[in-house]
């Protein structure tokens, strides 16, 4: 393990460092992985508004980006919120 | 500039006077029997403009503990008080207060906790908080109270500490009967108590910083080590503290106080104002030769238990008096602890379990006298296994 030792960590868990939260990767927790359907995506953004890790990305242009396996967590919310519902949460296979 | 004063006061006025001398930057409070007189003398000094603090009125103690929360990480010094059910409805949020390592300081008034409901005295309420990370301080009576209030910021706010403290009287008994109490004067107060500077405060926007995150199983262990860090350096904290203390008021303070001890074959362990009508009985069988003391443990969380065991082991025999019940069959809780300091020693005394006092079940002297008795009857060899509960009707 190389996490810090309790001498050298924070009292209380504080956190001193802002803007840190991209270094715990939450996709370790995933069960069920987002497939989206690109033929079907209307490009409207809804997935990326309410992913609750920020793991999908819009790209410049306006149209749906990448999913970050790094922090997608797997929770479905994206899937629900498609009004398309372009996007299956399929098991995955590790 | 105001001098010392002696003033007549009960233990809850006592204690709001030193909350004006502290002039704490928030106090968040719910007004509970018997803690109401505390806030509502303070709140008075508020709307007087006595203090600067920012007083916050809110809807129950759960709040009032959360509030504080809020203000001391923002870094503030914050103080709130309570009683009983208050202190129950706090539950969640004394751990949270401790954890978060924030120097709140509240006085408890102690009360009996429903059902059936009942206002008066027993130290049910800050027994059971007894292991939520908080520092806690028992006092006689008024002037007790007061000071110990006072020391109390300067514990918790100890860099090497950095945890909360509750500071507790008994309610009716000491919060409403009126005392002679020497308060110290606004300057001296307010100098004991410096300037609050805690690491990392909120409203510190140039270095921001996040306060209880998720904390799982690779550092929620850690940081609970820590605060076991901190508790082991309160002993140390709060002896220095005290002798600063009777440096500006004449008044002397140690985390286990004894009443004619150092001779005494047996001796009766109580809390706050029990202590109080115990001195009486000690000295009337004093008079009558009997080598009989008194032990009080001022701090009881952490437990003393060493210095504890020291003062009791050369003993014959022990009587503890709880003022709550565990209901884990066995006794109180301060048995509990008292009996495992002593386990180490090899000589120790026999100990008499009793309950007395609860919900305000008065204790007197003739009482106290009664226990006495008893344990001279197991110094000449009388056993006595169950636990005792003193004044209940058969
Ligand atoms: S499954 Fe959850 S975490 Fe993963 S992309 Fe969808 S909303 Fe984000
Ligand atoms: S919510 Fe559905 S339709 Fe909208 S961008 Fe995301 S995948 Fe495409």
């Amino acid at each position: 393990m190389s996490e810090k030792g309790w001498k050298e960590l924070e009292i209380g868990g504080r956190i001193t460092e802002a803007g840190n939260a991209a270094k715990y990767k939450t996709g370790d927790w995933r069960t069920f992985l987002p497939d989206v359907d690109r033929e079907k995506c209307i490009n409207c953004l809804q997935c990326y508004l309410y992913c609750p890790d920020m793991a999908i990305e819009a790209k410049a242009d306006g149209t749906l980006g990448k999913i970050d396996l790094d922090y997608c967590k797997g929770c479905g919310i994206c899937s629900n919120i498609c009004p398309v519902k372009c996007i299956e949460m399929k098991k995955e296979e590790k | 500039m105001t001098k010392n004063f002696i003033k007549p006061l009960t233990g809850a006025s006592a204690v709001s006077e030193a909350m004006r001398q502290i002039d704490p930057d928030v106090v968040a409070a719910y007004p509970i029997t018997p803690q109401t007189e505390i806030v509502m003398k303070f709140s008075q000094f508020v709307n007087d403009g006595k203090v600067n603090t920012e007083f916050v009125p809110v809807e129950s103690e759960h709040s009032a503990m959360s509030a504080c929360v809020g203000a001391s990480a923002a870094g503030a010094r914050a103080m709130t008080a309570t009683a009983s059910a208050g202190l129950a409805l706090m539950w969640e949020i004394l751990y949270v207060a401790a954890s978060n390592r924030l120097p709140i300081v509240m006085p408890v008034v102690n009360r009996a906790l429903s059902a059936p409901i009942n206002i008066h005295c027993d130290h049910s309420d800050t027994m059971g908080a007894r292991d939520s990370g908080w520092i806690q301080i028992y006092c006689e009576s008024a002037q007790e109270a007061y000071d110990n209030v006072i020391a109390a910021v300067r514990i918790a706010e100890h860099e090497k500490i950095l945890l909360p403290v509750m500071v507790c009287q008994d309610g009716f008994i000491t919060s409403h009967a009126m005392e002679r109490v020497d308060i110290l004067e606004d300057e001296k107060v307010k100098k004991f108590a410096g300037e609050l500077k805690l690491p990392f405060p909120l409203l510190d926007t140039d270095n921001p910083v996040t306060y209880g995150p998720l904390d799982l199983f690779d550092y929620y262990f850690e940081h609970k080590r820590q605060q076991s860090e901190a508790i082991s350096h309160v002993f140390e904290v709060t002896d220095s503290i005290y002798k600063e203390f009777e440096k500006i008021s004449g008044r002397k303070y140690n985390r286990v106080e004894t009443y004619k001890i150092k001779d005494a074959e047996t001796a009766i362990v109580a809390l706050n104002s029990t202590i109080g009508t115990a001195k009486d009985v000690v000295d009337a069988l004093r008079e009558k030769g009997e080598k009989v003391g008194l032990l009080f443990p001022r701090m009881f969380r952490p437990f003393p238990a060493e210095e504890i065991a020291e003062k009791l082991s050369g003993l014959s025999a022990v009587a503890v008096l709880d003022r709550s019940e565990t209901f884990s069959g066995t006794g109180g809780p301060m048995l509990a602890d008292i009996k495992s300091a002593l386990y180490e020693k090899e000589s120790r005394p026999t100990i008499l379990k009793y309950i007395y006092g609860l919900g305000g079940r008065e204790i007197n002297p003739a009482q106290i006298e009664q226990v006495f008795s008893d344990l001279k009857e197991v110094k000449k060899g009388k056993k006595v296994e169950q636990v005792v509960y003193l004044g209940v009707r058969e």
